[in-house]
């Protein structure tokens, strides 16, 4: 029996990112970790949850693994529910034959039947590749106040950054009239998040035609929107005002952990804005004698005896005696052994620094930040330069 | 099913008043981020004891509050999991005297439990101790030995006691089979002695005809008319546990346990045994903050806090606030203390919720913390 739902969420995050290389190696874009206990998908999860849309549909389809088992059943969003709740919708075999989701519109026509078991009327469309908290239940009664058949939440960006979005012009009352993807002139600073709202008739109208046509890239950007706006259907802008950040490179994921720290970080979290995460069961941190801990961010199971300035830590990172971590984003269970010095670097979960090891360069005058892919091991005394990645295959 | 566990939640209260008054001994913060049960439930979770029987007597909404569905101690069970005994007043067994003051009415109150467990042997815990103990070997000797009563003890010598045992501590004397042969409250005896850790597996069988007889009879005191009644007579046998152990009968103590885990040796012990964690409720706090002005040394931190002054030697738990020129030395701020600028704390202890206003200076002594209660304004 499925109970019906006004508003059910699609989360997008089949994506590889392949912007962020060897984070993104061995698992999904939406599944690498940020901020020391949430991963990027925590996000979008957490708004959905604290919006009150308590039915998501997690579209997957790149490197599963790890974003399967951290979802499981959605316990720590809530979302395990008896009616509705969190549920990871792959790619499949069909009757007529199977496809992977050639684009993010054809992995909605996909599943149009999870939405239609829901019986819902609107259908919210997210991403896991950004960082912001979000009230959508504000933008669902804005799309319902304009009687609209798609609104999209935009973001006022410098017009100078503009070219680099997809951006909405809107008349006085929001409604939009054109949509240009990386426009070389844009006329508008009104770029679009990635987060749409349907009413779901005109979405089913408009995939299901989609899918007839063969020369379209079944993409919402793309097709989808631009073929709703020629037919003049009611479409319109939601203004968001906040933080949000695309974390899809390796340099705008490190600046987002930074964006943590501070005495007023510029991104911080409320009581109703809780971001939730699945929890591992570590104990407090601890910090030694001899210890100096600076503007950071540190997690819990963190061990630290060496110095730490600048940095978020993630679960269960130990760092001994005389090692120094700065301007640095260590994931979980990151080592680094006595002595070891890790400067402007994002080390993925479980990489061993061995003592005396040399990581990156001062932020100062390192020309990039070094990445180190998840459970590789730098050796007693190595020395990593600035700007390079490393992970084995 | 081997065993199920039984735990006794209240059966400390009246030695740590204070802390006590709002809660359970059982949800007594330790640690950072623990309550007492999390080290009694967690190492029933790591022995595979997974029907679990939580006794308790008064003041439990903070213990139900952390409990909840045993989810996070997967405890959350079709079949067994955690049950949550609260006293059954209707069944008093003795006129007036209808809620249970002592083990042994306790006992006699959860027989229902006892008799539907399901498995051969119950274990019994109290939860005033830390330790991190795996009952599978105590219960391989139990089984082997064919033993009533199972009295998991530990050995410690008087001359190295920083607290001097207490009148109400059992010690133990076996033979060379590790059967008890005497059995006797603590009287000022020096030198090595094991005592009893207030973890023992019993027989159920034995155990239901323990509650029958104590109901039929009239019998209150588990050590008088269980054990010492019958020592000699029936199959009791100790058990000496050789892991880190230390139990809280008093603020003092309460403040020196929690202190101990700032040793790493001894932290390692506790918390970072393979494979067997302890496990807690799980509150999703994000990461602990901390600015340029922080000067943190050798301290637990829980998750949730934002540090702009110096801690030394304490024990922060989730959602601490320290302030700007703040100083917290040798103290234990419990969840949510919020303390503003310019405080000056040394060997304080705060409950959950207390706010220390910006340029207040307290003190206490190791030897007498100074406790402010839950929710207090200084």
């Amino acid at each position: 029996m499925f109970k019906k739902k006004e508003c059910v969420a699609m989360l997008l995050a089949g994506g590889q990112g392949s912007r962020l290389y060897a984070l993104t190696k061995k698992t999904a874009k939406p599944a690498v970790s940020f901020g020391g206990k949430f991963r990027i998908i925590d996000f979008p999860l957490s708004n959905c949850i604290n919006s009150g849309v308590d039915t998501v549909g997690v579209l997957t389809q790149y490197q599963p693994l790890v974003l399967n088992e951290y979802i499981g059943n959605g316990l720590p969003w809530d979302l395990d529910r008896t009616f509705g709740g969190v549920s990871i919708l792959p790619p499949y075999q069909g009757f007529s034959g199977s496809d992977w989701y050639k684009g993010t519109a054809n992995a909605i026509y996909q599943n149009l039947e999870f939405i239609k078991r829901y019986q819902a009327e609107y259908v919210l469309i997210l991403s896991g590749d950004h960082i912001y908290t979000m009230d959508y239940n504000k933008m669902l009664q804005y799309h319902k106040e304009n009687n609209a058949d798609c609104t999209i939440a935009v973001l006022e960006v410098p017009m100078e950054e503009a070219n680099r979005f997809g951006i909405m012009s809107v008349n006085p009352d929001m409604s939009i009239y054109k949509f240009s993807e990386k426009p070389k002139n844009p006329d508008s600073n009104l770029a679009s998040m990635g987060i749409y709202i349907f009413s779901a008739d005109k979405l089913y109208k408009y995939l299901t035609e989609d899918e007839a046509d063969p020369t379209s890239s079944n993409d919402f950007g793309k097709n989808i929107i631009p073929n709703m706006l020629n037919n003049g259907e009611r479409m319109f802008a939601y203004g968001f005002e906040g933080y949000w950040k695309d974390v899809g490179t390796i340099s705008s994921l490190w600046e987002a952990n930074m964006d943590l720290l501070g005495e007023k970080p510029v991104l911080s979290f409320s009581e109703e804005t809780r971001i939730f995460s699945r929890h591992e069961n570590e104990a407090p941190q601890y910090v030694g004698a001899e210890a100096i801990v600076e503007n950071s961010s540190i997690t819990e199971g963190c061990e630290i005896y060496g110095t730490v300035i600048n940095s978020v830590l993630g679960y269960g990172v130990v760092v001994e005696k005389g090692a120094v971590v700065r301007d640095s984003v260590l994931m979980h269970h990151v080592s680094v052994g006595e002595g070891a010095k890790i400067e402007y670097s994002i080390l993925d979960s479980e990489v061993q620094v061995g003592k005396g090891a040399k990581v990156g360069r001062p932020r100062e005058n390192a020309e990039g930040i070094t990445v180190i892919g998840a459970g590789n091991v730098v050796g007693e005394g190595e020395d990593i330069a600035d700007n390079q990645m490393i992970y084995s295959e | 099913m081997k065993a199920a566990g039984l735990i006794f939640s209240n059966i400390h209260d009246a030695s740590i008043p204070e802390l006590t008054k709002p809660r359970t001994m059982a949800s007594i913060p330790f640690g950072g981020r623990y309550r007492l049960i999390d080290f009694a439930l967690s190492n029933m979770v790591n022995s595979d004891i997974t029907t679990v029987g939580l006794i308790t007597h008064n003041n439990y909404q903070s213990l139900l509050d952390h409990i909840g569905t045993g989810k996070d101690w997967d405890l959350a069970r079709r079949s067994g999991g955690i049950r949550i005994l609260p006293p059954f007043i209707t069944s008093g067994t003795r006129g007036d005297d209808r809620l249970y003051n002592t083990r042994l009415q306790a006992l006699v109150g959860v027989k229902n439990f006892v008799e539907n467990c399901g498995a051969d042997n119950v274990i019994i815990s109290d939860c005033n101790m830390i330790c991190n103990i795996d009952f599978t070997d105590a219960l391989e000797c139990h089984i082997a030995n064919d033993a009533d009563i199972t009295i998991i003890t530990k050995l410690v010598n008087t001359s190295e006691l920083k607290f001097p045992l207490d009148k109400y501590i059992k010690v133990v004397t076996s033979n060379d089979k590790n059967e008890i042969v005497d059995y006797l409250p603590y009287d000022n005896q020096e030198g090595e002695l094991h005592i009893n850790t207030n973890m023992m597996i019993i027989k159920r069988s034995y155990l239901l005809s323990l509650i029958n007889e104590a109901d039929a009879r009239g019998y209150d005191s588990f050590s008088r008319d269980v054990i010492m009644r019958n020592l000699g007579k029936h199959r009791f046998f100790a058990f000496e546990y050789d892991g880190y152990f230390n139990y809280i009968d008093s603020m003092q103590k309460y403040f020196f346990c929690n202190m101990k885990m700032l040793d790493p040796s001894k932290r390692k012990l506790v918390f970072h045994v393979k494979n067997r964690p302890i496990y807690t409720k799980v509150r999703n706090s994000a990461p602990t903050r901390y600015t340029e002005s922080a000067k943190v040394t050798n301290s637990i931190i829980a998750d949730g806090c934002v540090i702009e002054g110096v801690v030394e030697n304490s024990i922060l738990f989730r959602g601490v606030k320290v302030g700007k020129g703040t100083v917290i030395k040798n103290s234990i701020l419990l969840q949510n203390t919020y303390t503003g600028d310019d405080v000056y704390l040394n060997c304080v202890v705060t409950d959950k919720n207390v706010t220390i206003k910006n340029g207040k200076m307290l003190s206490g002594h190791e030897t007498l913390p100074f406790y402010i209660g839950k929710g207090t304004t200084v």
